[in-house]
């Protein structure tokens, strides 16, 4: 069975005058029908431009410089702007992590919406309507007549990101990517939103890439992870095995430094250093420097991605 | 038992946002009146931290936590209540007088990128306070302190000429804690000083701020909103909503056993790693502005077990059998099972 | 580590300068205006301030490619029988001082106002930039003409021409200094909430330290901006005033008194009196304006990828 989006040895650069880096490595993804994967990393990792690079949005002067993405069986990585246009916002829909990024605040909810929907199908303006409340009902927002009147200054912020996500669904997309949806937010209104997002993919049977530095979130809420460092990825597979059996030393390094995995008050578990910026990726594994267990491959050798004893993937020599 | 090194004492803040005069005029009824906007962010708040001890202030974003650190180190005078230092207090003394205790109280902030001057290198920085209170101090002295305080924080003393900006930001929070440090204050406030970083560095900066902690024997006031941060570092928690104090426990009995309700649904709501998301409890509605507060407890538009008596009474904070003390009728009357 | 010379080698700002080329010609022509202006009294051919060298013979000669030119005044004479090419050099000397004068008076008084109305707020704010409004509302021109004619009534036409100079630089001076004011306002006031503020004050620093030592130097970019755009209005000014026979006297040529009193004679035949310095003071003028539109591009943050 072929998958619904692939991404095929992707590699993103960005032209500076100092040179071109390279931001996203040689990344391979498949997300199905229905699936939900989360993608993590930390700041700077390359989870937010391989997001944006699915559906062709990468800001200047960052562009394509190889592989491929397919979704439903055409390469849209090589779609001209008017054709990815069809794609975008209509079958894969977007959501950021400010959600002042996309609603204009001089327009009322309704109006956004309803425009929205204009631009991507050739349905009358009451039509529009009625879709419209109907997907505020569907994101669980009380009262959605008054919302469509309302301009977003005049909504909560846990409130716009439901209307970001009401109009993501506006098109019926077969995969919504979410920027870190809920990093703005409270845990009480980021614990209604995950869930909101997960009813949503169980119900529509939709797809869901969830791009977050929150590995917590990730293991509550997806089934497939894929973590990433550096511009690639460095460990993925099924959500609960790379949870509970990490073999990528980032990985277990990232999981054993959140507090609550160990006894209060003891020394978390910490990597040492930091991510290397992008100008400057070390020899070898991008991750030798703050390894613990490197050996001396690592400093040479790029790793290859290897299927590890608990069934996921991993790029590290030890395996 | 003996003082505590700190004490917040009934403390009131009300920001007024009315602005000029004219926005103050308002029209009722037939006639003009002048009527002001205040934000009612810190209600009441009362708060002890011993020496030694850490203590955390927990709530989400307008609770008025950060209100409420910024009145303890005298950014903002409160409207009614005490800041007391070891018993003596400091919330009415003049700039003058304060001086001996800014020395003894410091703080840290969330923004790694915003709380250093860029202007300045990280030498300059870190001189400032030490001249400022030292005046006599000679400048080998000066340097001396600065190389040895950037080695306990972990930057390379050999980058004290650089500007901030040629640092990452938890080199930047590191540098930020060197600045609280360098005066060998006791007590330390620290305003979300890890929510900014990324998990791998956060980690790296709490166990610093607990290792310096330690071996300084420091009292921390912490602010955050990330409770697995708070499950990790303190030994009290306070939570705070809408500027009240809901509930106020050791750690570990916060923890394993919440009472107020509004504790119970935050608690719930944090993600675990490697648990699949069990049901969290679910709260009606919104955080109201702090501009109209609900009347009496201020939750209870929010709490399932709200009644009549929660809608007209404030609940006073009253301490339970095991030492927690909660805000909140219900759990006065026995009407939450826990 | 890195010298702060090769740190501006490898700088954006250096960077994008050489990417400008509009930019890098007009630095380029103010520095040329400005040698000129500070060397004029070596490099021109002749004093125009000493009456011995003019010759009332010699006056209204076209320029030295025109019919009946002379090789000694390559850009012929004015009615006075002055050289034209001295006379303006001399004339950009004394505009140019002007214009720094009068900016530096403006940003001298503008800083303090607005950093004092935008770090203490509240009360001093309001009286603070209500007189900034007050200054701004009241016409530039009205003020010249009054100053100027009881300045003139008090200490004479003889003593004025001795004290033109200082008295426009405090007419211009005190005419724009709310631009200042407003611009270093603003800026304080985005500044002065930001926490390495905060951490000043929990240190214990009074407030004029954090004023002058914190927030002030943080603010400065954007008084770079409106400084190069505001000696090219003092110029502009000047030039003005004086063309209103209200600035430097005849006997001190400024570019704007030179195009005054060439325009007596424009329709005589002698256009070459205001034509010249009228470029000269377009090309002065134009060049800041375009360095200063660079300069804003470059400084503003929400513009600049590194």
């Amino acid at each position: 069975m072929s998958h619904l989006l692939e991404l095929h040895d992707l590699e993103v650069k960005f032209a500076l005058r100092t040179g071109d880096i390279i931001a996203i490595d040689g990344v391979d993804l498949t997300l199905d029908k229905g699936e939900t994967l989360g993608l993590v990393g930390e700041s700077g990792a390359g989870k937010s431009v391989t997001g944006f690079s699915i559906i062709n949005l990468i800001s200047k002067p960052g562009y394509i410089s190889k592989g491929k993405i397919i979704f439903d069986g055409e390469v849209i990585s090589s779609f001209s702007d008017e054709k990815m246009r069809e794609i975008r916002g209509n079958k894969i829909s977007m959501i950021f992590q400010d959600p002042m990024m996309t609603l204009n605040p001089v327009f009322t909810i309704g109006t956004q919406m309803i425009e929205t929907l204009l631009a991507h199908k050739n349905i009358s303006k009451s039509e529009a309507t009625k879709i419209a409340l109907e997907k505020l009902q569907k994101v669980q927002i009380p009262s959605p007549e008054t919302r469509l009147d309302q301009y977003p200054h005049e909504l909560s912020g846990g409130m716009r990101q439901r209307i970001i996500i009401a109009i993501a669904l506006l098109t019926d997309p077969q995969i919504i990517i979410a920027d870190e949806p809920t990093t703005a937010l409270d845990v009480t209104i980021q614990a209604e939103i995950m869930d909101l997002l997960q009813e949503l993919c169980e119900t529509d049977h939709m797809s869901l890439i969830l791009i977050t530095h929150d590995l917590a979130v990730v293991s509550q809420v997806t089934e497939e992870i894929a973590v990433m460092y550096a511009g690639k990825i460095i460990e993925s597979g099924a959500t609960n095995e790379v949870i509970s059996n990490p073999r990528h030393p980032y990985t277990k390094g990232l999981i054993n430094s959140i507090p609550g995995s160990i006894k209060p008050g003891e020394k978390l578990q910490q990597i040492p250093g930091m991510m290397p910026t992008l100008s400057k990726i070390p020899p070898g594994c991008a991750f030798n420097p703050r390894c613990l267990e490197k050996i001396g491959i690592c400093e040479t050798n790029i790793p290859e991605p290897k299927k590890t004893d608990v069934g996921t993937m991993a790029s590290c020599h030890l395996i | 038992m003996s003082t505590p090194i700190l004490t917040i004492d009934n403390v009131v803040k009300h920001f007024d946002i009315t602005g000029g005069f004219l926005d103050q005029i308002r029209f009722k009824n037939g006639k003009f009146k002048l009527e002001k906007t205040t934000v009612k962010a810190v209600n009441n708040v009362s708060l002890s931290i011993n020496q030694g001890e850490t203590l955390s202030v927990v709530g989400e974003s307008g609770c008025g936590k950060s209100t409420l650190a910024r009145v303890v180190m005298g950014l903002y005078a409160p409207n009614s209540g005490q800041i007391l230092y070891s018993g003596k207090r400091i919330d009415n003394l003049s700039h003058k007088e304060m001086l001996p205790f800014r020395k003894k109280m410091q703080m840290i902030f969330q923004d790694p990128y915003a709380s250093l001057n860029p202007r300045k290198t990280v030498q300059r920085t870190l001189e400032e306070p030490l001249r400022f209170h030292n005046p006599k101090m000679s400048s080998k002295k000066i340097y001396d302190k600065i190389e040895e305080i950037m080695e306990q924080v972990g930057v390379d003393p050999a980058w004290a000429k650089r500007f901030p900006h040629e640092f990452s930001g938890g080199q930047r929070q590191r540098i930020s804690i060197a600045r609280g440090l360098i005066l060998d204050p006791e007590l330390i406030v620290a305003d979300e000083p890890v929510s900014a970083l990324d998990v791998s560095i956060q980690a790296q900066i709490l166990n610093l701020l607990m290792e310096t902690g330690k071996k300084r024997r420091l009292t921390y006031l912490f602010i955050t909103h990330d409770l697995s941060v708070v499950q990790h570092i303190s030994t009290n928690v306070a939570v705070m909503y809408l500027g009240n104090l809901c509930e106020l426990a050791d750690s570990g009995t916060l923890f394993e056993n919440p009472r107020h309700p509004y504790t119970k649904a935050l608690l719930s709501a944090i993600p675990k790693i490697g648990e699949t998301s069990e049901k969290h409890i679910k709260l009606k509605g919104e955080v109201p502005t702090p501009i109209h507060l609900p009347s009496g407890c201020v939750f209870h538009d929010r709490c399932v077990h709200a009644n009549e008596r929660c809608v007209n009474q404030i609940p006073e904070l009253l301490t339970l059998d095991n030492g927690t003390c909660v805000a909140c009728h219900a759990v006065e009357e026995n009407r939450v099972i826990s | 580590m890195k010298s702060s010379l090769q740190k501006f080698k490898e700088s954006y700002f250096l960077y994008s300068f050489k990417q400008d080329k509009v930019a890098m010609a007009s630095f380029i022509a103010i520095v040329i205006f400005i040698i000129l202006a500070i060397t004029a009294p070596w490099i021109a051919p002749m004093d125009p301030y000493d009456a011995n060298n003019i010759d009332i013979m010699n006056s209204e000669i076209p320029p030295s490619w025109n019919e009946g030119g002379e090789k000694s005044f390559p850009l012929g004479t004015d009615n006075m029988g002055r050289d034209m090419l001295s006379t303006m050099l001399y004339g950009l000397r004394t505009s140019i001082m002007i214009g720094i004068g009068a900016v530096s008076l403006q940003a001298f008084i503008g800083i303090f106002m607005g950093l004092s109305a935008g770090y203490l707020g509240g009360k001093t704010d309001a009286i603070l930039m209500r007189i900034a409004d007050i200054q701004f509302s009241f016409p530039y021109l009205m003020l010249a003409i009054l100053v100027g004619a009881i300045f003139q009534i008090i200490f004479g036409i003889g003593r004025y021409e001795q004290l033109a100079v200082p008295l426009l630089i405090l007419i211009i001076g005190f005419a724009e200094w709310p631009m200042y004011a407003r611009t270093i306002r603003a800026s304080v006031m985005r500044e002065k909430n930001k926490e390495y503020v905060e951490a000043a004050k929990v240190i214990g620093l009074s407030k004029s330290v954090i004023m002058v030592r914190h927030v002030l130097p943080n603010s400065l970019t954007s008084l770079m901006v409106i400084s190069t755009i505001q000696i090219a209005n003092a110029v502009m000014s000047e030039a003005a005033l004086s063309f209103l026979g209200l600035g430097m006297p005849v006997t001190m040529p400024s570019l704007g008194s030179l195009i005054r009193s060439g325009f007596d004679y424009i329709f005589s035949g002698s256009w070459w009196i205001t034509v010249f310095p009228g470029v000269l003071l377009i090309l002065f003028v134009l060049s800041i304006n375009l360095l200063g539109d660079w300069l804003r591009d470059v400084l503003n943050p929400k513009l600049y990828k590194g």
